[in-house]
């Protein structure tokens, strides 16, 4: 027994726990960057100050503001970086987008298609008010995130319909990821993330022994029992048939990989992971084979150039032309051609714009970025000290980082493309309203990792003593 | 607008943009450095490879801990625990207005490999004044403070002696 307990430390912070105004020195430079941004994209574009800069700064001022002042009161001893940032990441989006709302490709080609163009920063912008109000929302209704566990079982149902409804729903560009209500249209696989999310750490913490502990070794590696293969089958069943209904990679992906994410940190065997990679490739290569849609994906994504000459769609070549024209330093904000993508320059292919008028230096600060907030959730994880808030936070944690990559990964050529959006940054209600609320829920519950423990209570003892001390 | 305003732009954002993901890293800095490690394994004499960089660790701590509470610690006022006979001998653990609990319990601050120690021995606390306190929590074998057994909770005194069954360890400053 000695020897096992012997050589063990305790790490806890020292210093001030509540870091609320470094929090809110981060928040006024995170409003700043966007501004500078915006007044030199409208510089850039109509060489003069855009008419509505003082109107957007004062809109993303006040969005973190409000953001700032809730968390103060309700959250005070939360992480000092995860509001900064995600507000950062929104208020470049938005400049994003509306400098991709300029551009006279984009009006004209709306107009050849016979639609009206209109621009959608201004949306966005209400979607991001939106998404600050559900962020405010789940900060002061979820007093604790241990609530959550209550209805372990009940998100899973709900993550299964809003999963499973898209199904019933006409597909839109080659997938079935939206419900449509007449002209208003959500995507619910970005808040099925979260509630899923809910499921698995509450399963998987009450089943985590069974899962860890009964199982064989062989050549290395920990093989699970039969029926402690059911619930890996069972996710890889439903992944597979959200790929093969609603053809869409990304969805299928990102579930798998949280679910194989939170194994792994349940149970500490790599053996899942192995099981899981070779699990996700089997399936992914098997529908592959039948399915036209996902063949036609991953065609667009080994021969780009090829598909685009053959009268395919260019949007793959013509990303990776923007990421190639950026070069180093970027060409500058408003004075790209990443706006030749045409269709989705602004939500899933987003990131070309970024790549092309900030250069390589501005694609990296900006995936850094999403890499600190990961780590932020990834820290919060750590320092939680029940165990359904390390399973949340890391599977949240993980949730955002296979969104992130998996967008990139498809912009960018290394993974075949999927229609996700970049989180925060892309134009898309659903998707900004969502990650709001996943900050939301990783602050609640980085509060209450990091918040001090209570102090002792003078007891009845004690006060006697004091009276009797001369 | 000229070429050159353009340009100064383009890479003064990027420099902002950076500017920031630097800032924040330093900010996270704080999880790194600004973190207390309690060592609570034994002074073992046999391996000295292992305890030169626990030594290092707790030397680079204590000037940041000091730089945190400076202005809030009283003159004269211990700094920290150390234990002084027993198998934990040459263990410090900074005193920080935290709690301090001793016992065989797992989750104590200093865990007692003593077969005289209660899992939930005696706790070390300060009172709204700053004044240091040990307190007996109903141990079998009892904490003694000197020679006296403890019966309430009681002030330290610098340097005192607090016996745990073969544990022994005092108030420094």
């Amino acid at each position: 027994m000695s020897s096992s307990t012997t050589n063990t430390t305790t790490i806890s912070t020292a210093g001030p726990p509540s870091r609320r105004n470094t929090e809110l020195a981060m928040l006024v430079f995170a409003v700043i960057i966007p501004v500078f941004a915006y007044a030199n994209a409208g510089l850039a574009l109509s060489d003069e100050m855009p008419s509505g800069m003082l109107s957007y700064g004062l809109g993303l001022g006040l969005l973190a503001g409000v953001g700032h002042l809730v968390v103060r009161k309700f959250a005070p001893y939360a992480d000092p970086l995860l509001l900064p940032i995600a507000t950062l990441l929104n208020g470049l989006g938005l400049v994003l987008i509306w400098r991709l709302d300029q551009s006279r490709r984009l009006a004209q080609r709306a107009k050849d298609a016979g639609m009206a163009f209109s621009p959608s920063a201004p949306n966005q912008l209400i979607y991001s008010a939106l998404g600050v109000a559900l962020f405010v929302g789940v900060l002061i209704l979820l007093k604790d995130h241990r609530i959550l566990q209550r209805y372990t079982y009940i998100s899973m149902v709900v993550a299964l319909i809003l999963l499973i409804l898209p199904m019933f729903f006409p597909a839109r560009f080659g997938a079935r990821i939206w419900i449509t209500l007449g002209s208003f249209s959500i995507q619910p696989g970005e808040f099925a993330k979260i509630i899923i999310a809910v499921f698995f750490s509450g399963y998987l913490m009450v089943k985590r022994d069974a899962l860890a502990l009964a199982s064989r070794r062989f050549m290395g590696l920990y093989l699970p029992r039969g029926r402690d293969l059911g619930p890996i089958l069972v996710v890889w069943g439903m992944s597979i048939l959200i790929l093969v209904f609603e053809t869409d990679l990304g969805t299928s992906l990102l579930f798998f990989g949280l679910f194989v994410v939170m194994l792994y940190v349940a149970t500490e065997r790599t053996s899942w992971i192995v099981f899981g990679l070779l699990m996700s490739a089997a399936g992914a290569v098997g529908v592959a084979t039948f399915e036209p849609h996902v063949q036609s994906r991953v065609d667009a994504w080994l021969q780009p150039f090829e598909v685009a000459k053959n009268g395919g769609s260019d949007q793959i070549a013509q990303a990776l032309m923007a990421f190639g024209s950026g070069g180093v330093f970027g060409t500058g904000l408003g004075q790209g051609n990443s706006d030749l993508i045409g269709f989705a320059a602004n939500s899933d292919f987003i990131l070309a714009t970024v790549g092309e008028e900030l250069g390589l230096a501005g694609t990296m600060g900006l995936l850094l970025l999403y890499g600190l907030i990961v780590e932020r959730g990834v820290r919060t994880a750590l320092a939680a000290r029940d165990p359904f808030g390390k399973l949340l936070a890391i599977g949240l944690s993980a949730a955002f980082a296979i969104q992130v990559f998996v967008v990139a990964g498809g912009v960018m050529g290394l993974i075949p493309l999927t229609g996700m959006t970049m989180p925060f940054i892309a134009q898309g209600g659903s998707s900004v309203i969502a990650n709001w609320a996943l900050v939301a829920i990783l602050i609640k519950v980085s509060d209450t990792a990091r918040r001090p423990a209570p102090t002792p209570a003078p007891t009845t003892d004690a006060e006697m003593t004091q009276v009797v001390r001369p | 607008m000229s070429e050159l305003t353009l340009t100064v732009m383009r890479l003064g954002f990027l420099a902002v943009l950076w500017l920031f993901v630097i800032v924040a890293v330093q900010v996270i800095r704080s999880d790194l450095f600004g973190t207390r490690v309690t060592q609570r394994g034994s002074a073992r004499r046999g391996a000295p490879d292992r305890p030169q960089p626990q030594q290092q660790r707790q030397q680079s701590a204590p000037p940041q801990q000091r730089q945190q509470s400076g202005g809030r610690g009283r003159r004269g006022a211990p700094t920290k625990l150390v234990v002084s006979e027993g198998t934990l001998t040459g263990t410090t653990v900074a005193l920080q207005g935290q709690t301090i609990t001793l016992g065989r319990a797992h989750d104590s601050t200093i865990v007692l490999d003593d077969d005289y120690a209660s899992s939930r021995h005696a706790r070390i606390y300060p009172d709204r004044d700053g004044q240091w306190i040990v307190e007996d929590l109903g141990s079998t074998n009892g904490t003694y403070l000197d020679r006296t057994r403890l019966t309430t909770p009681t002030p330290i005194p610098l340097g005192a002696p607090i016996r745990i069954g073969k544990t022994v360890i005092e108030l420094r400053k």
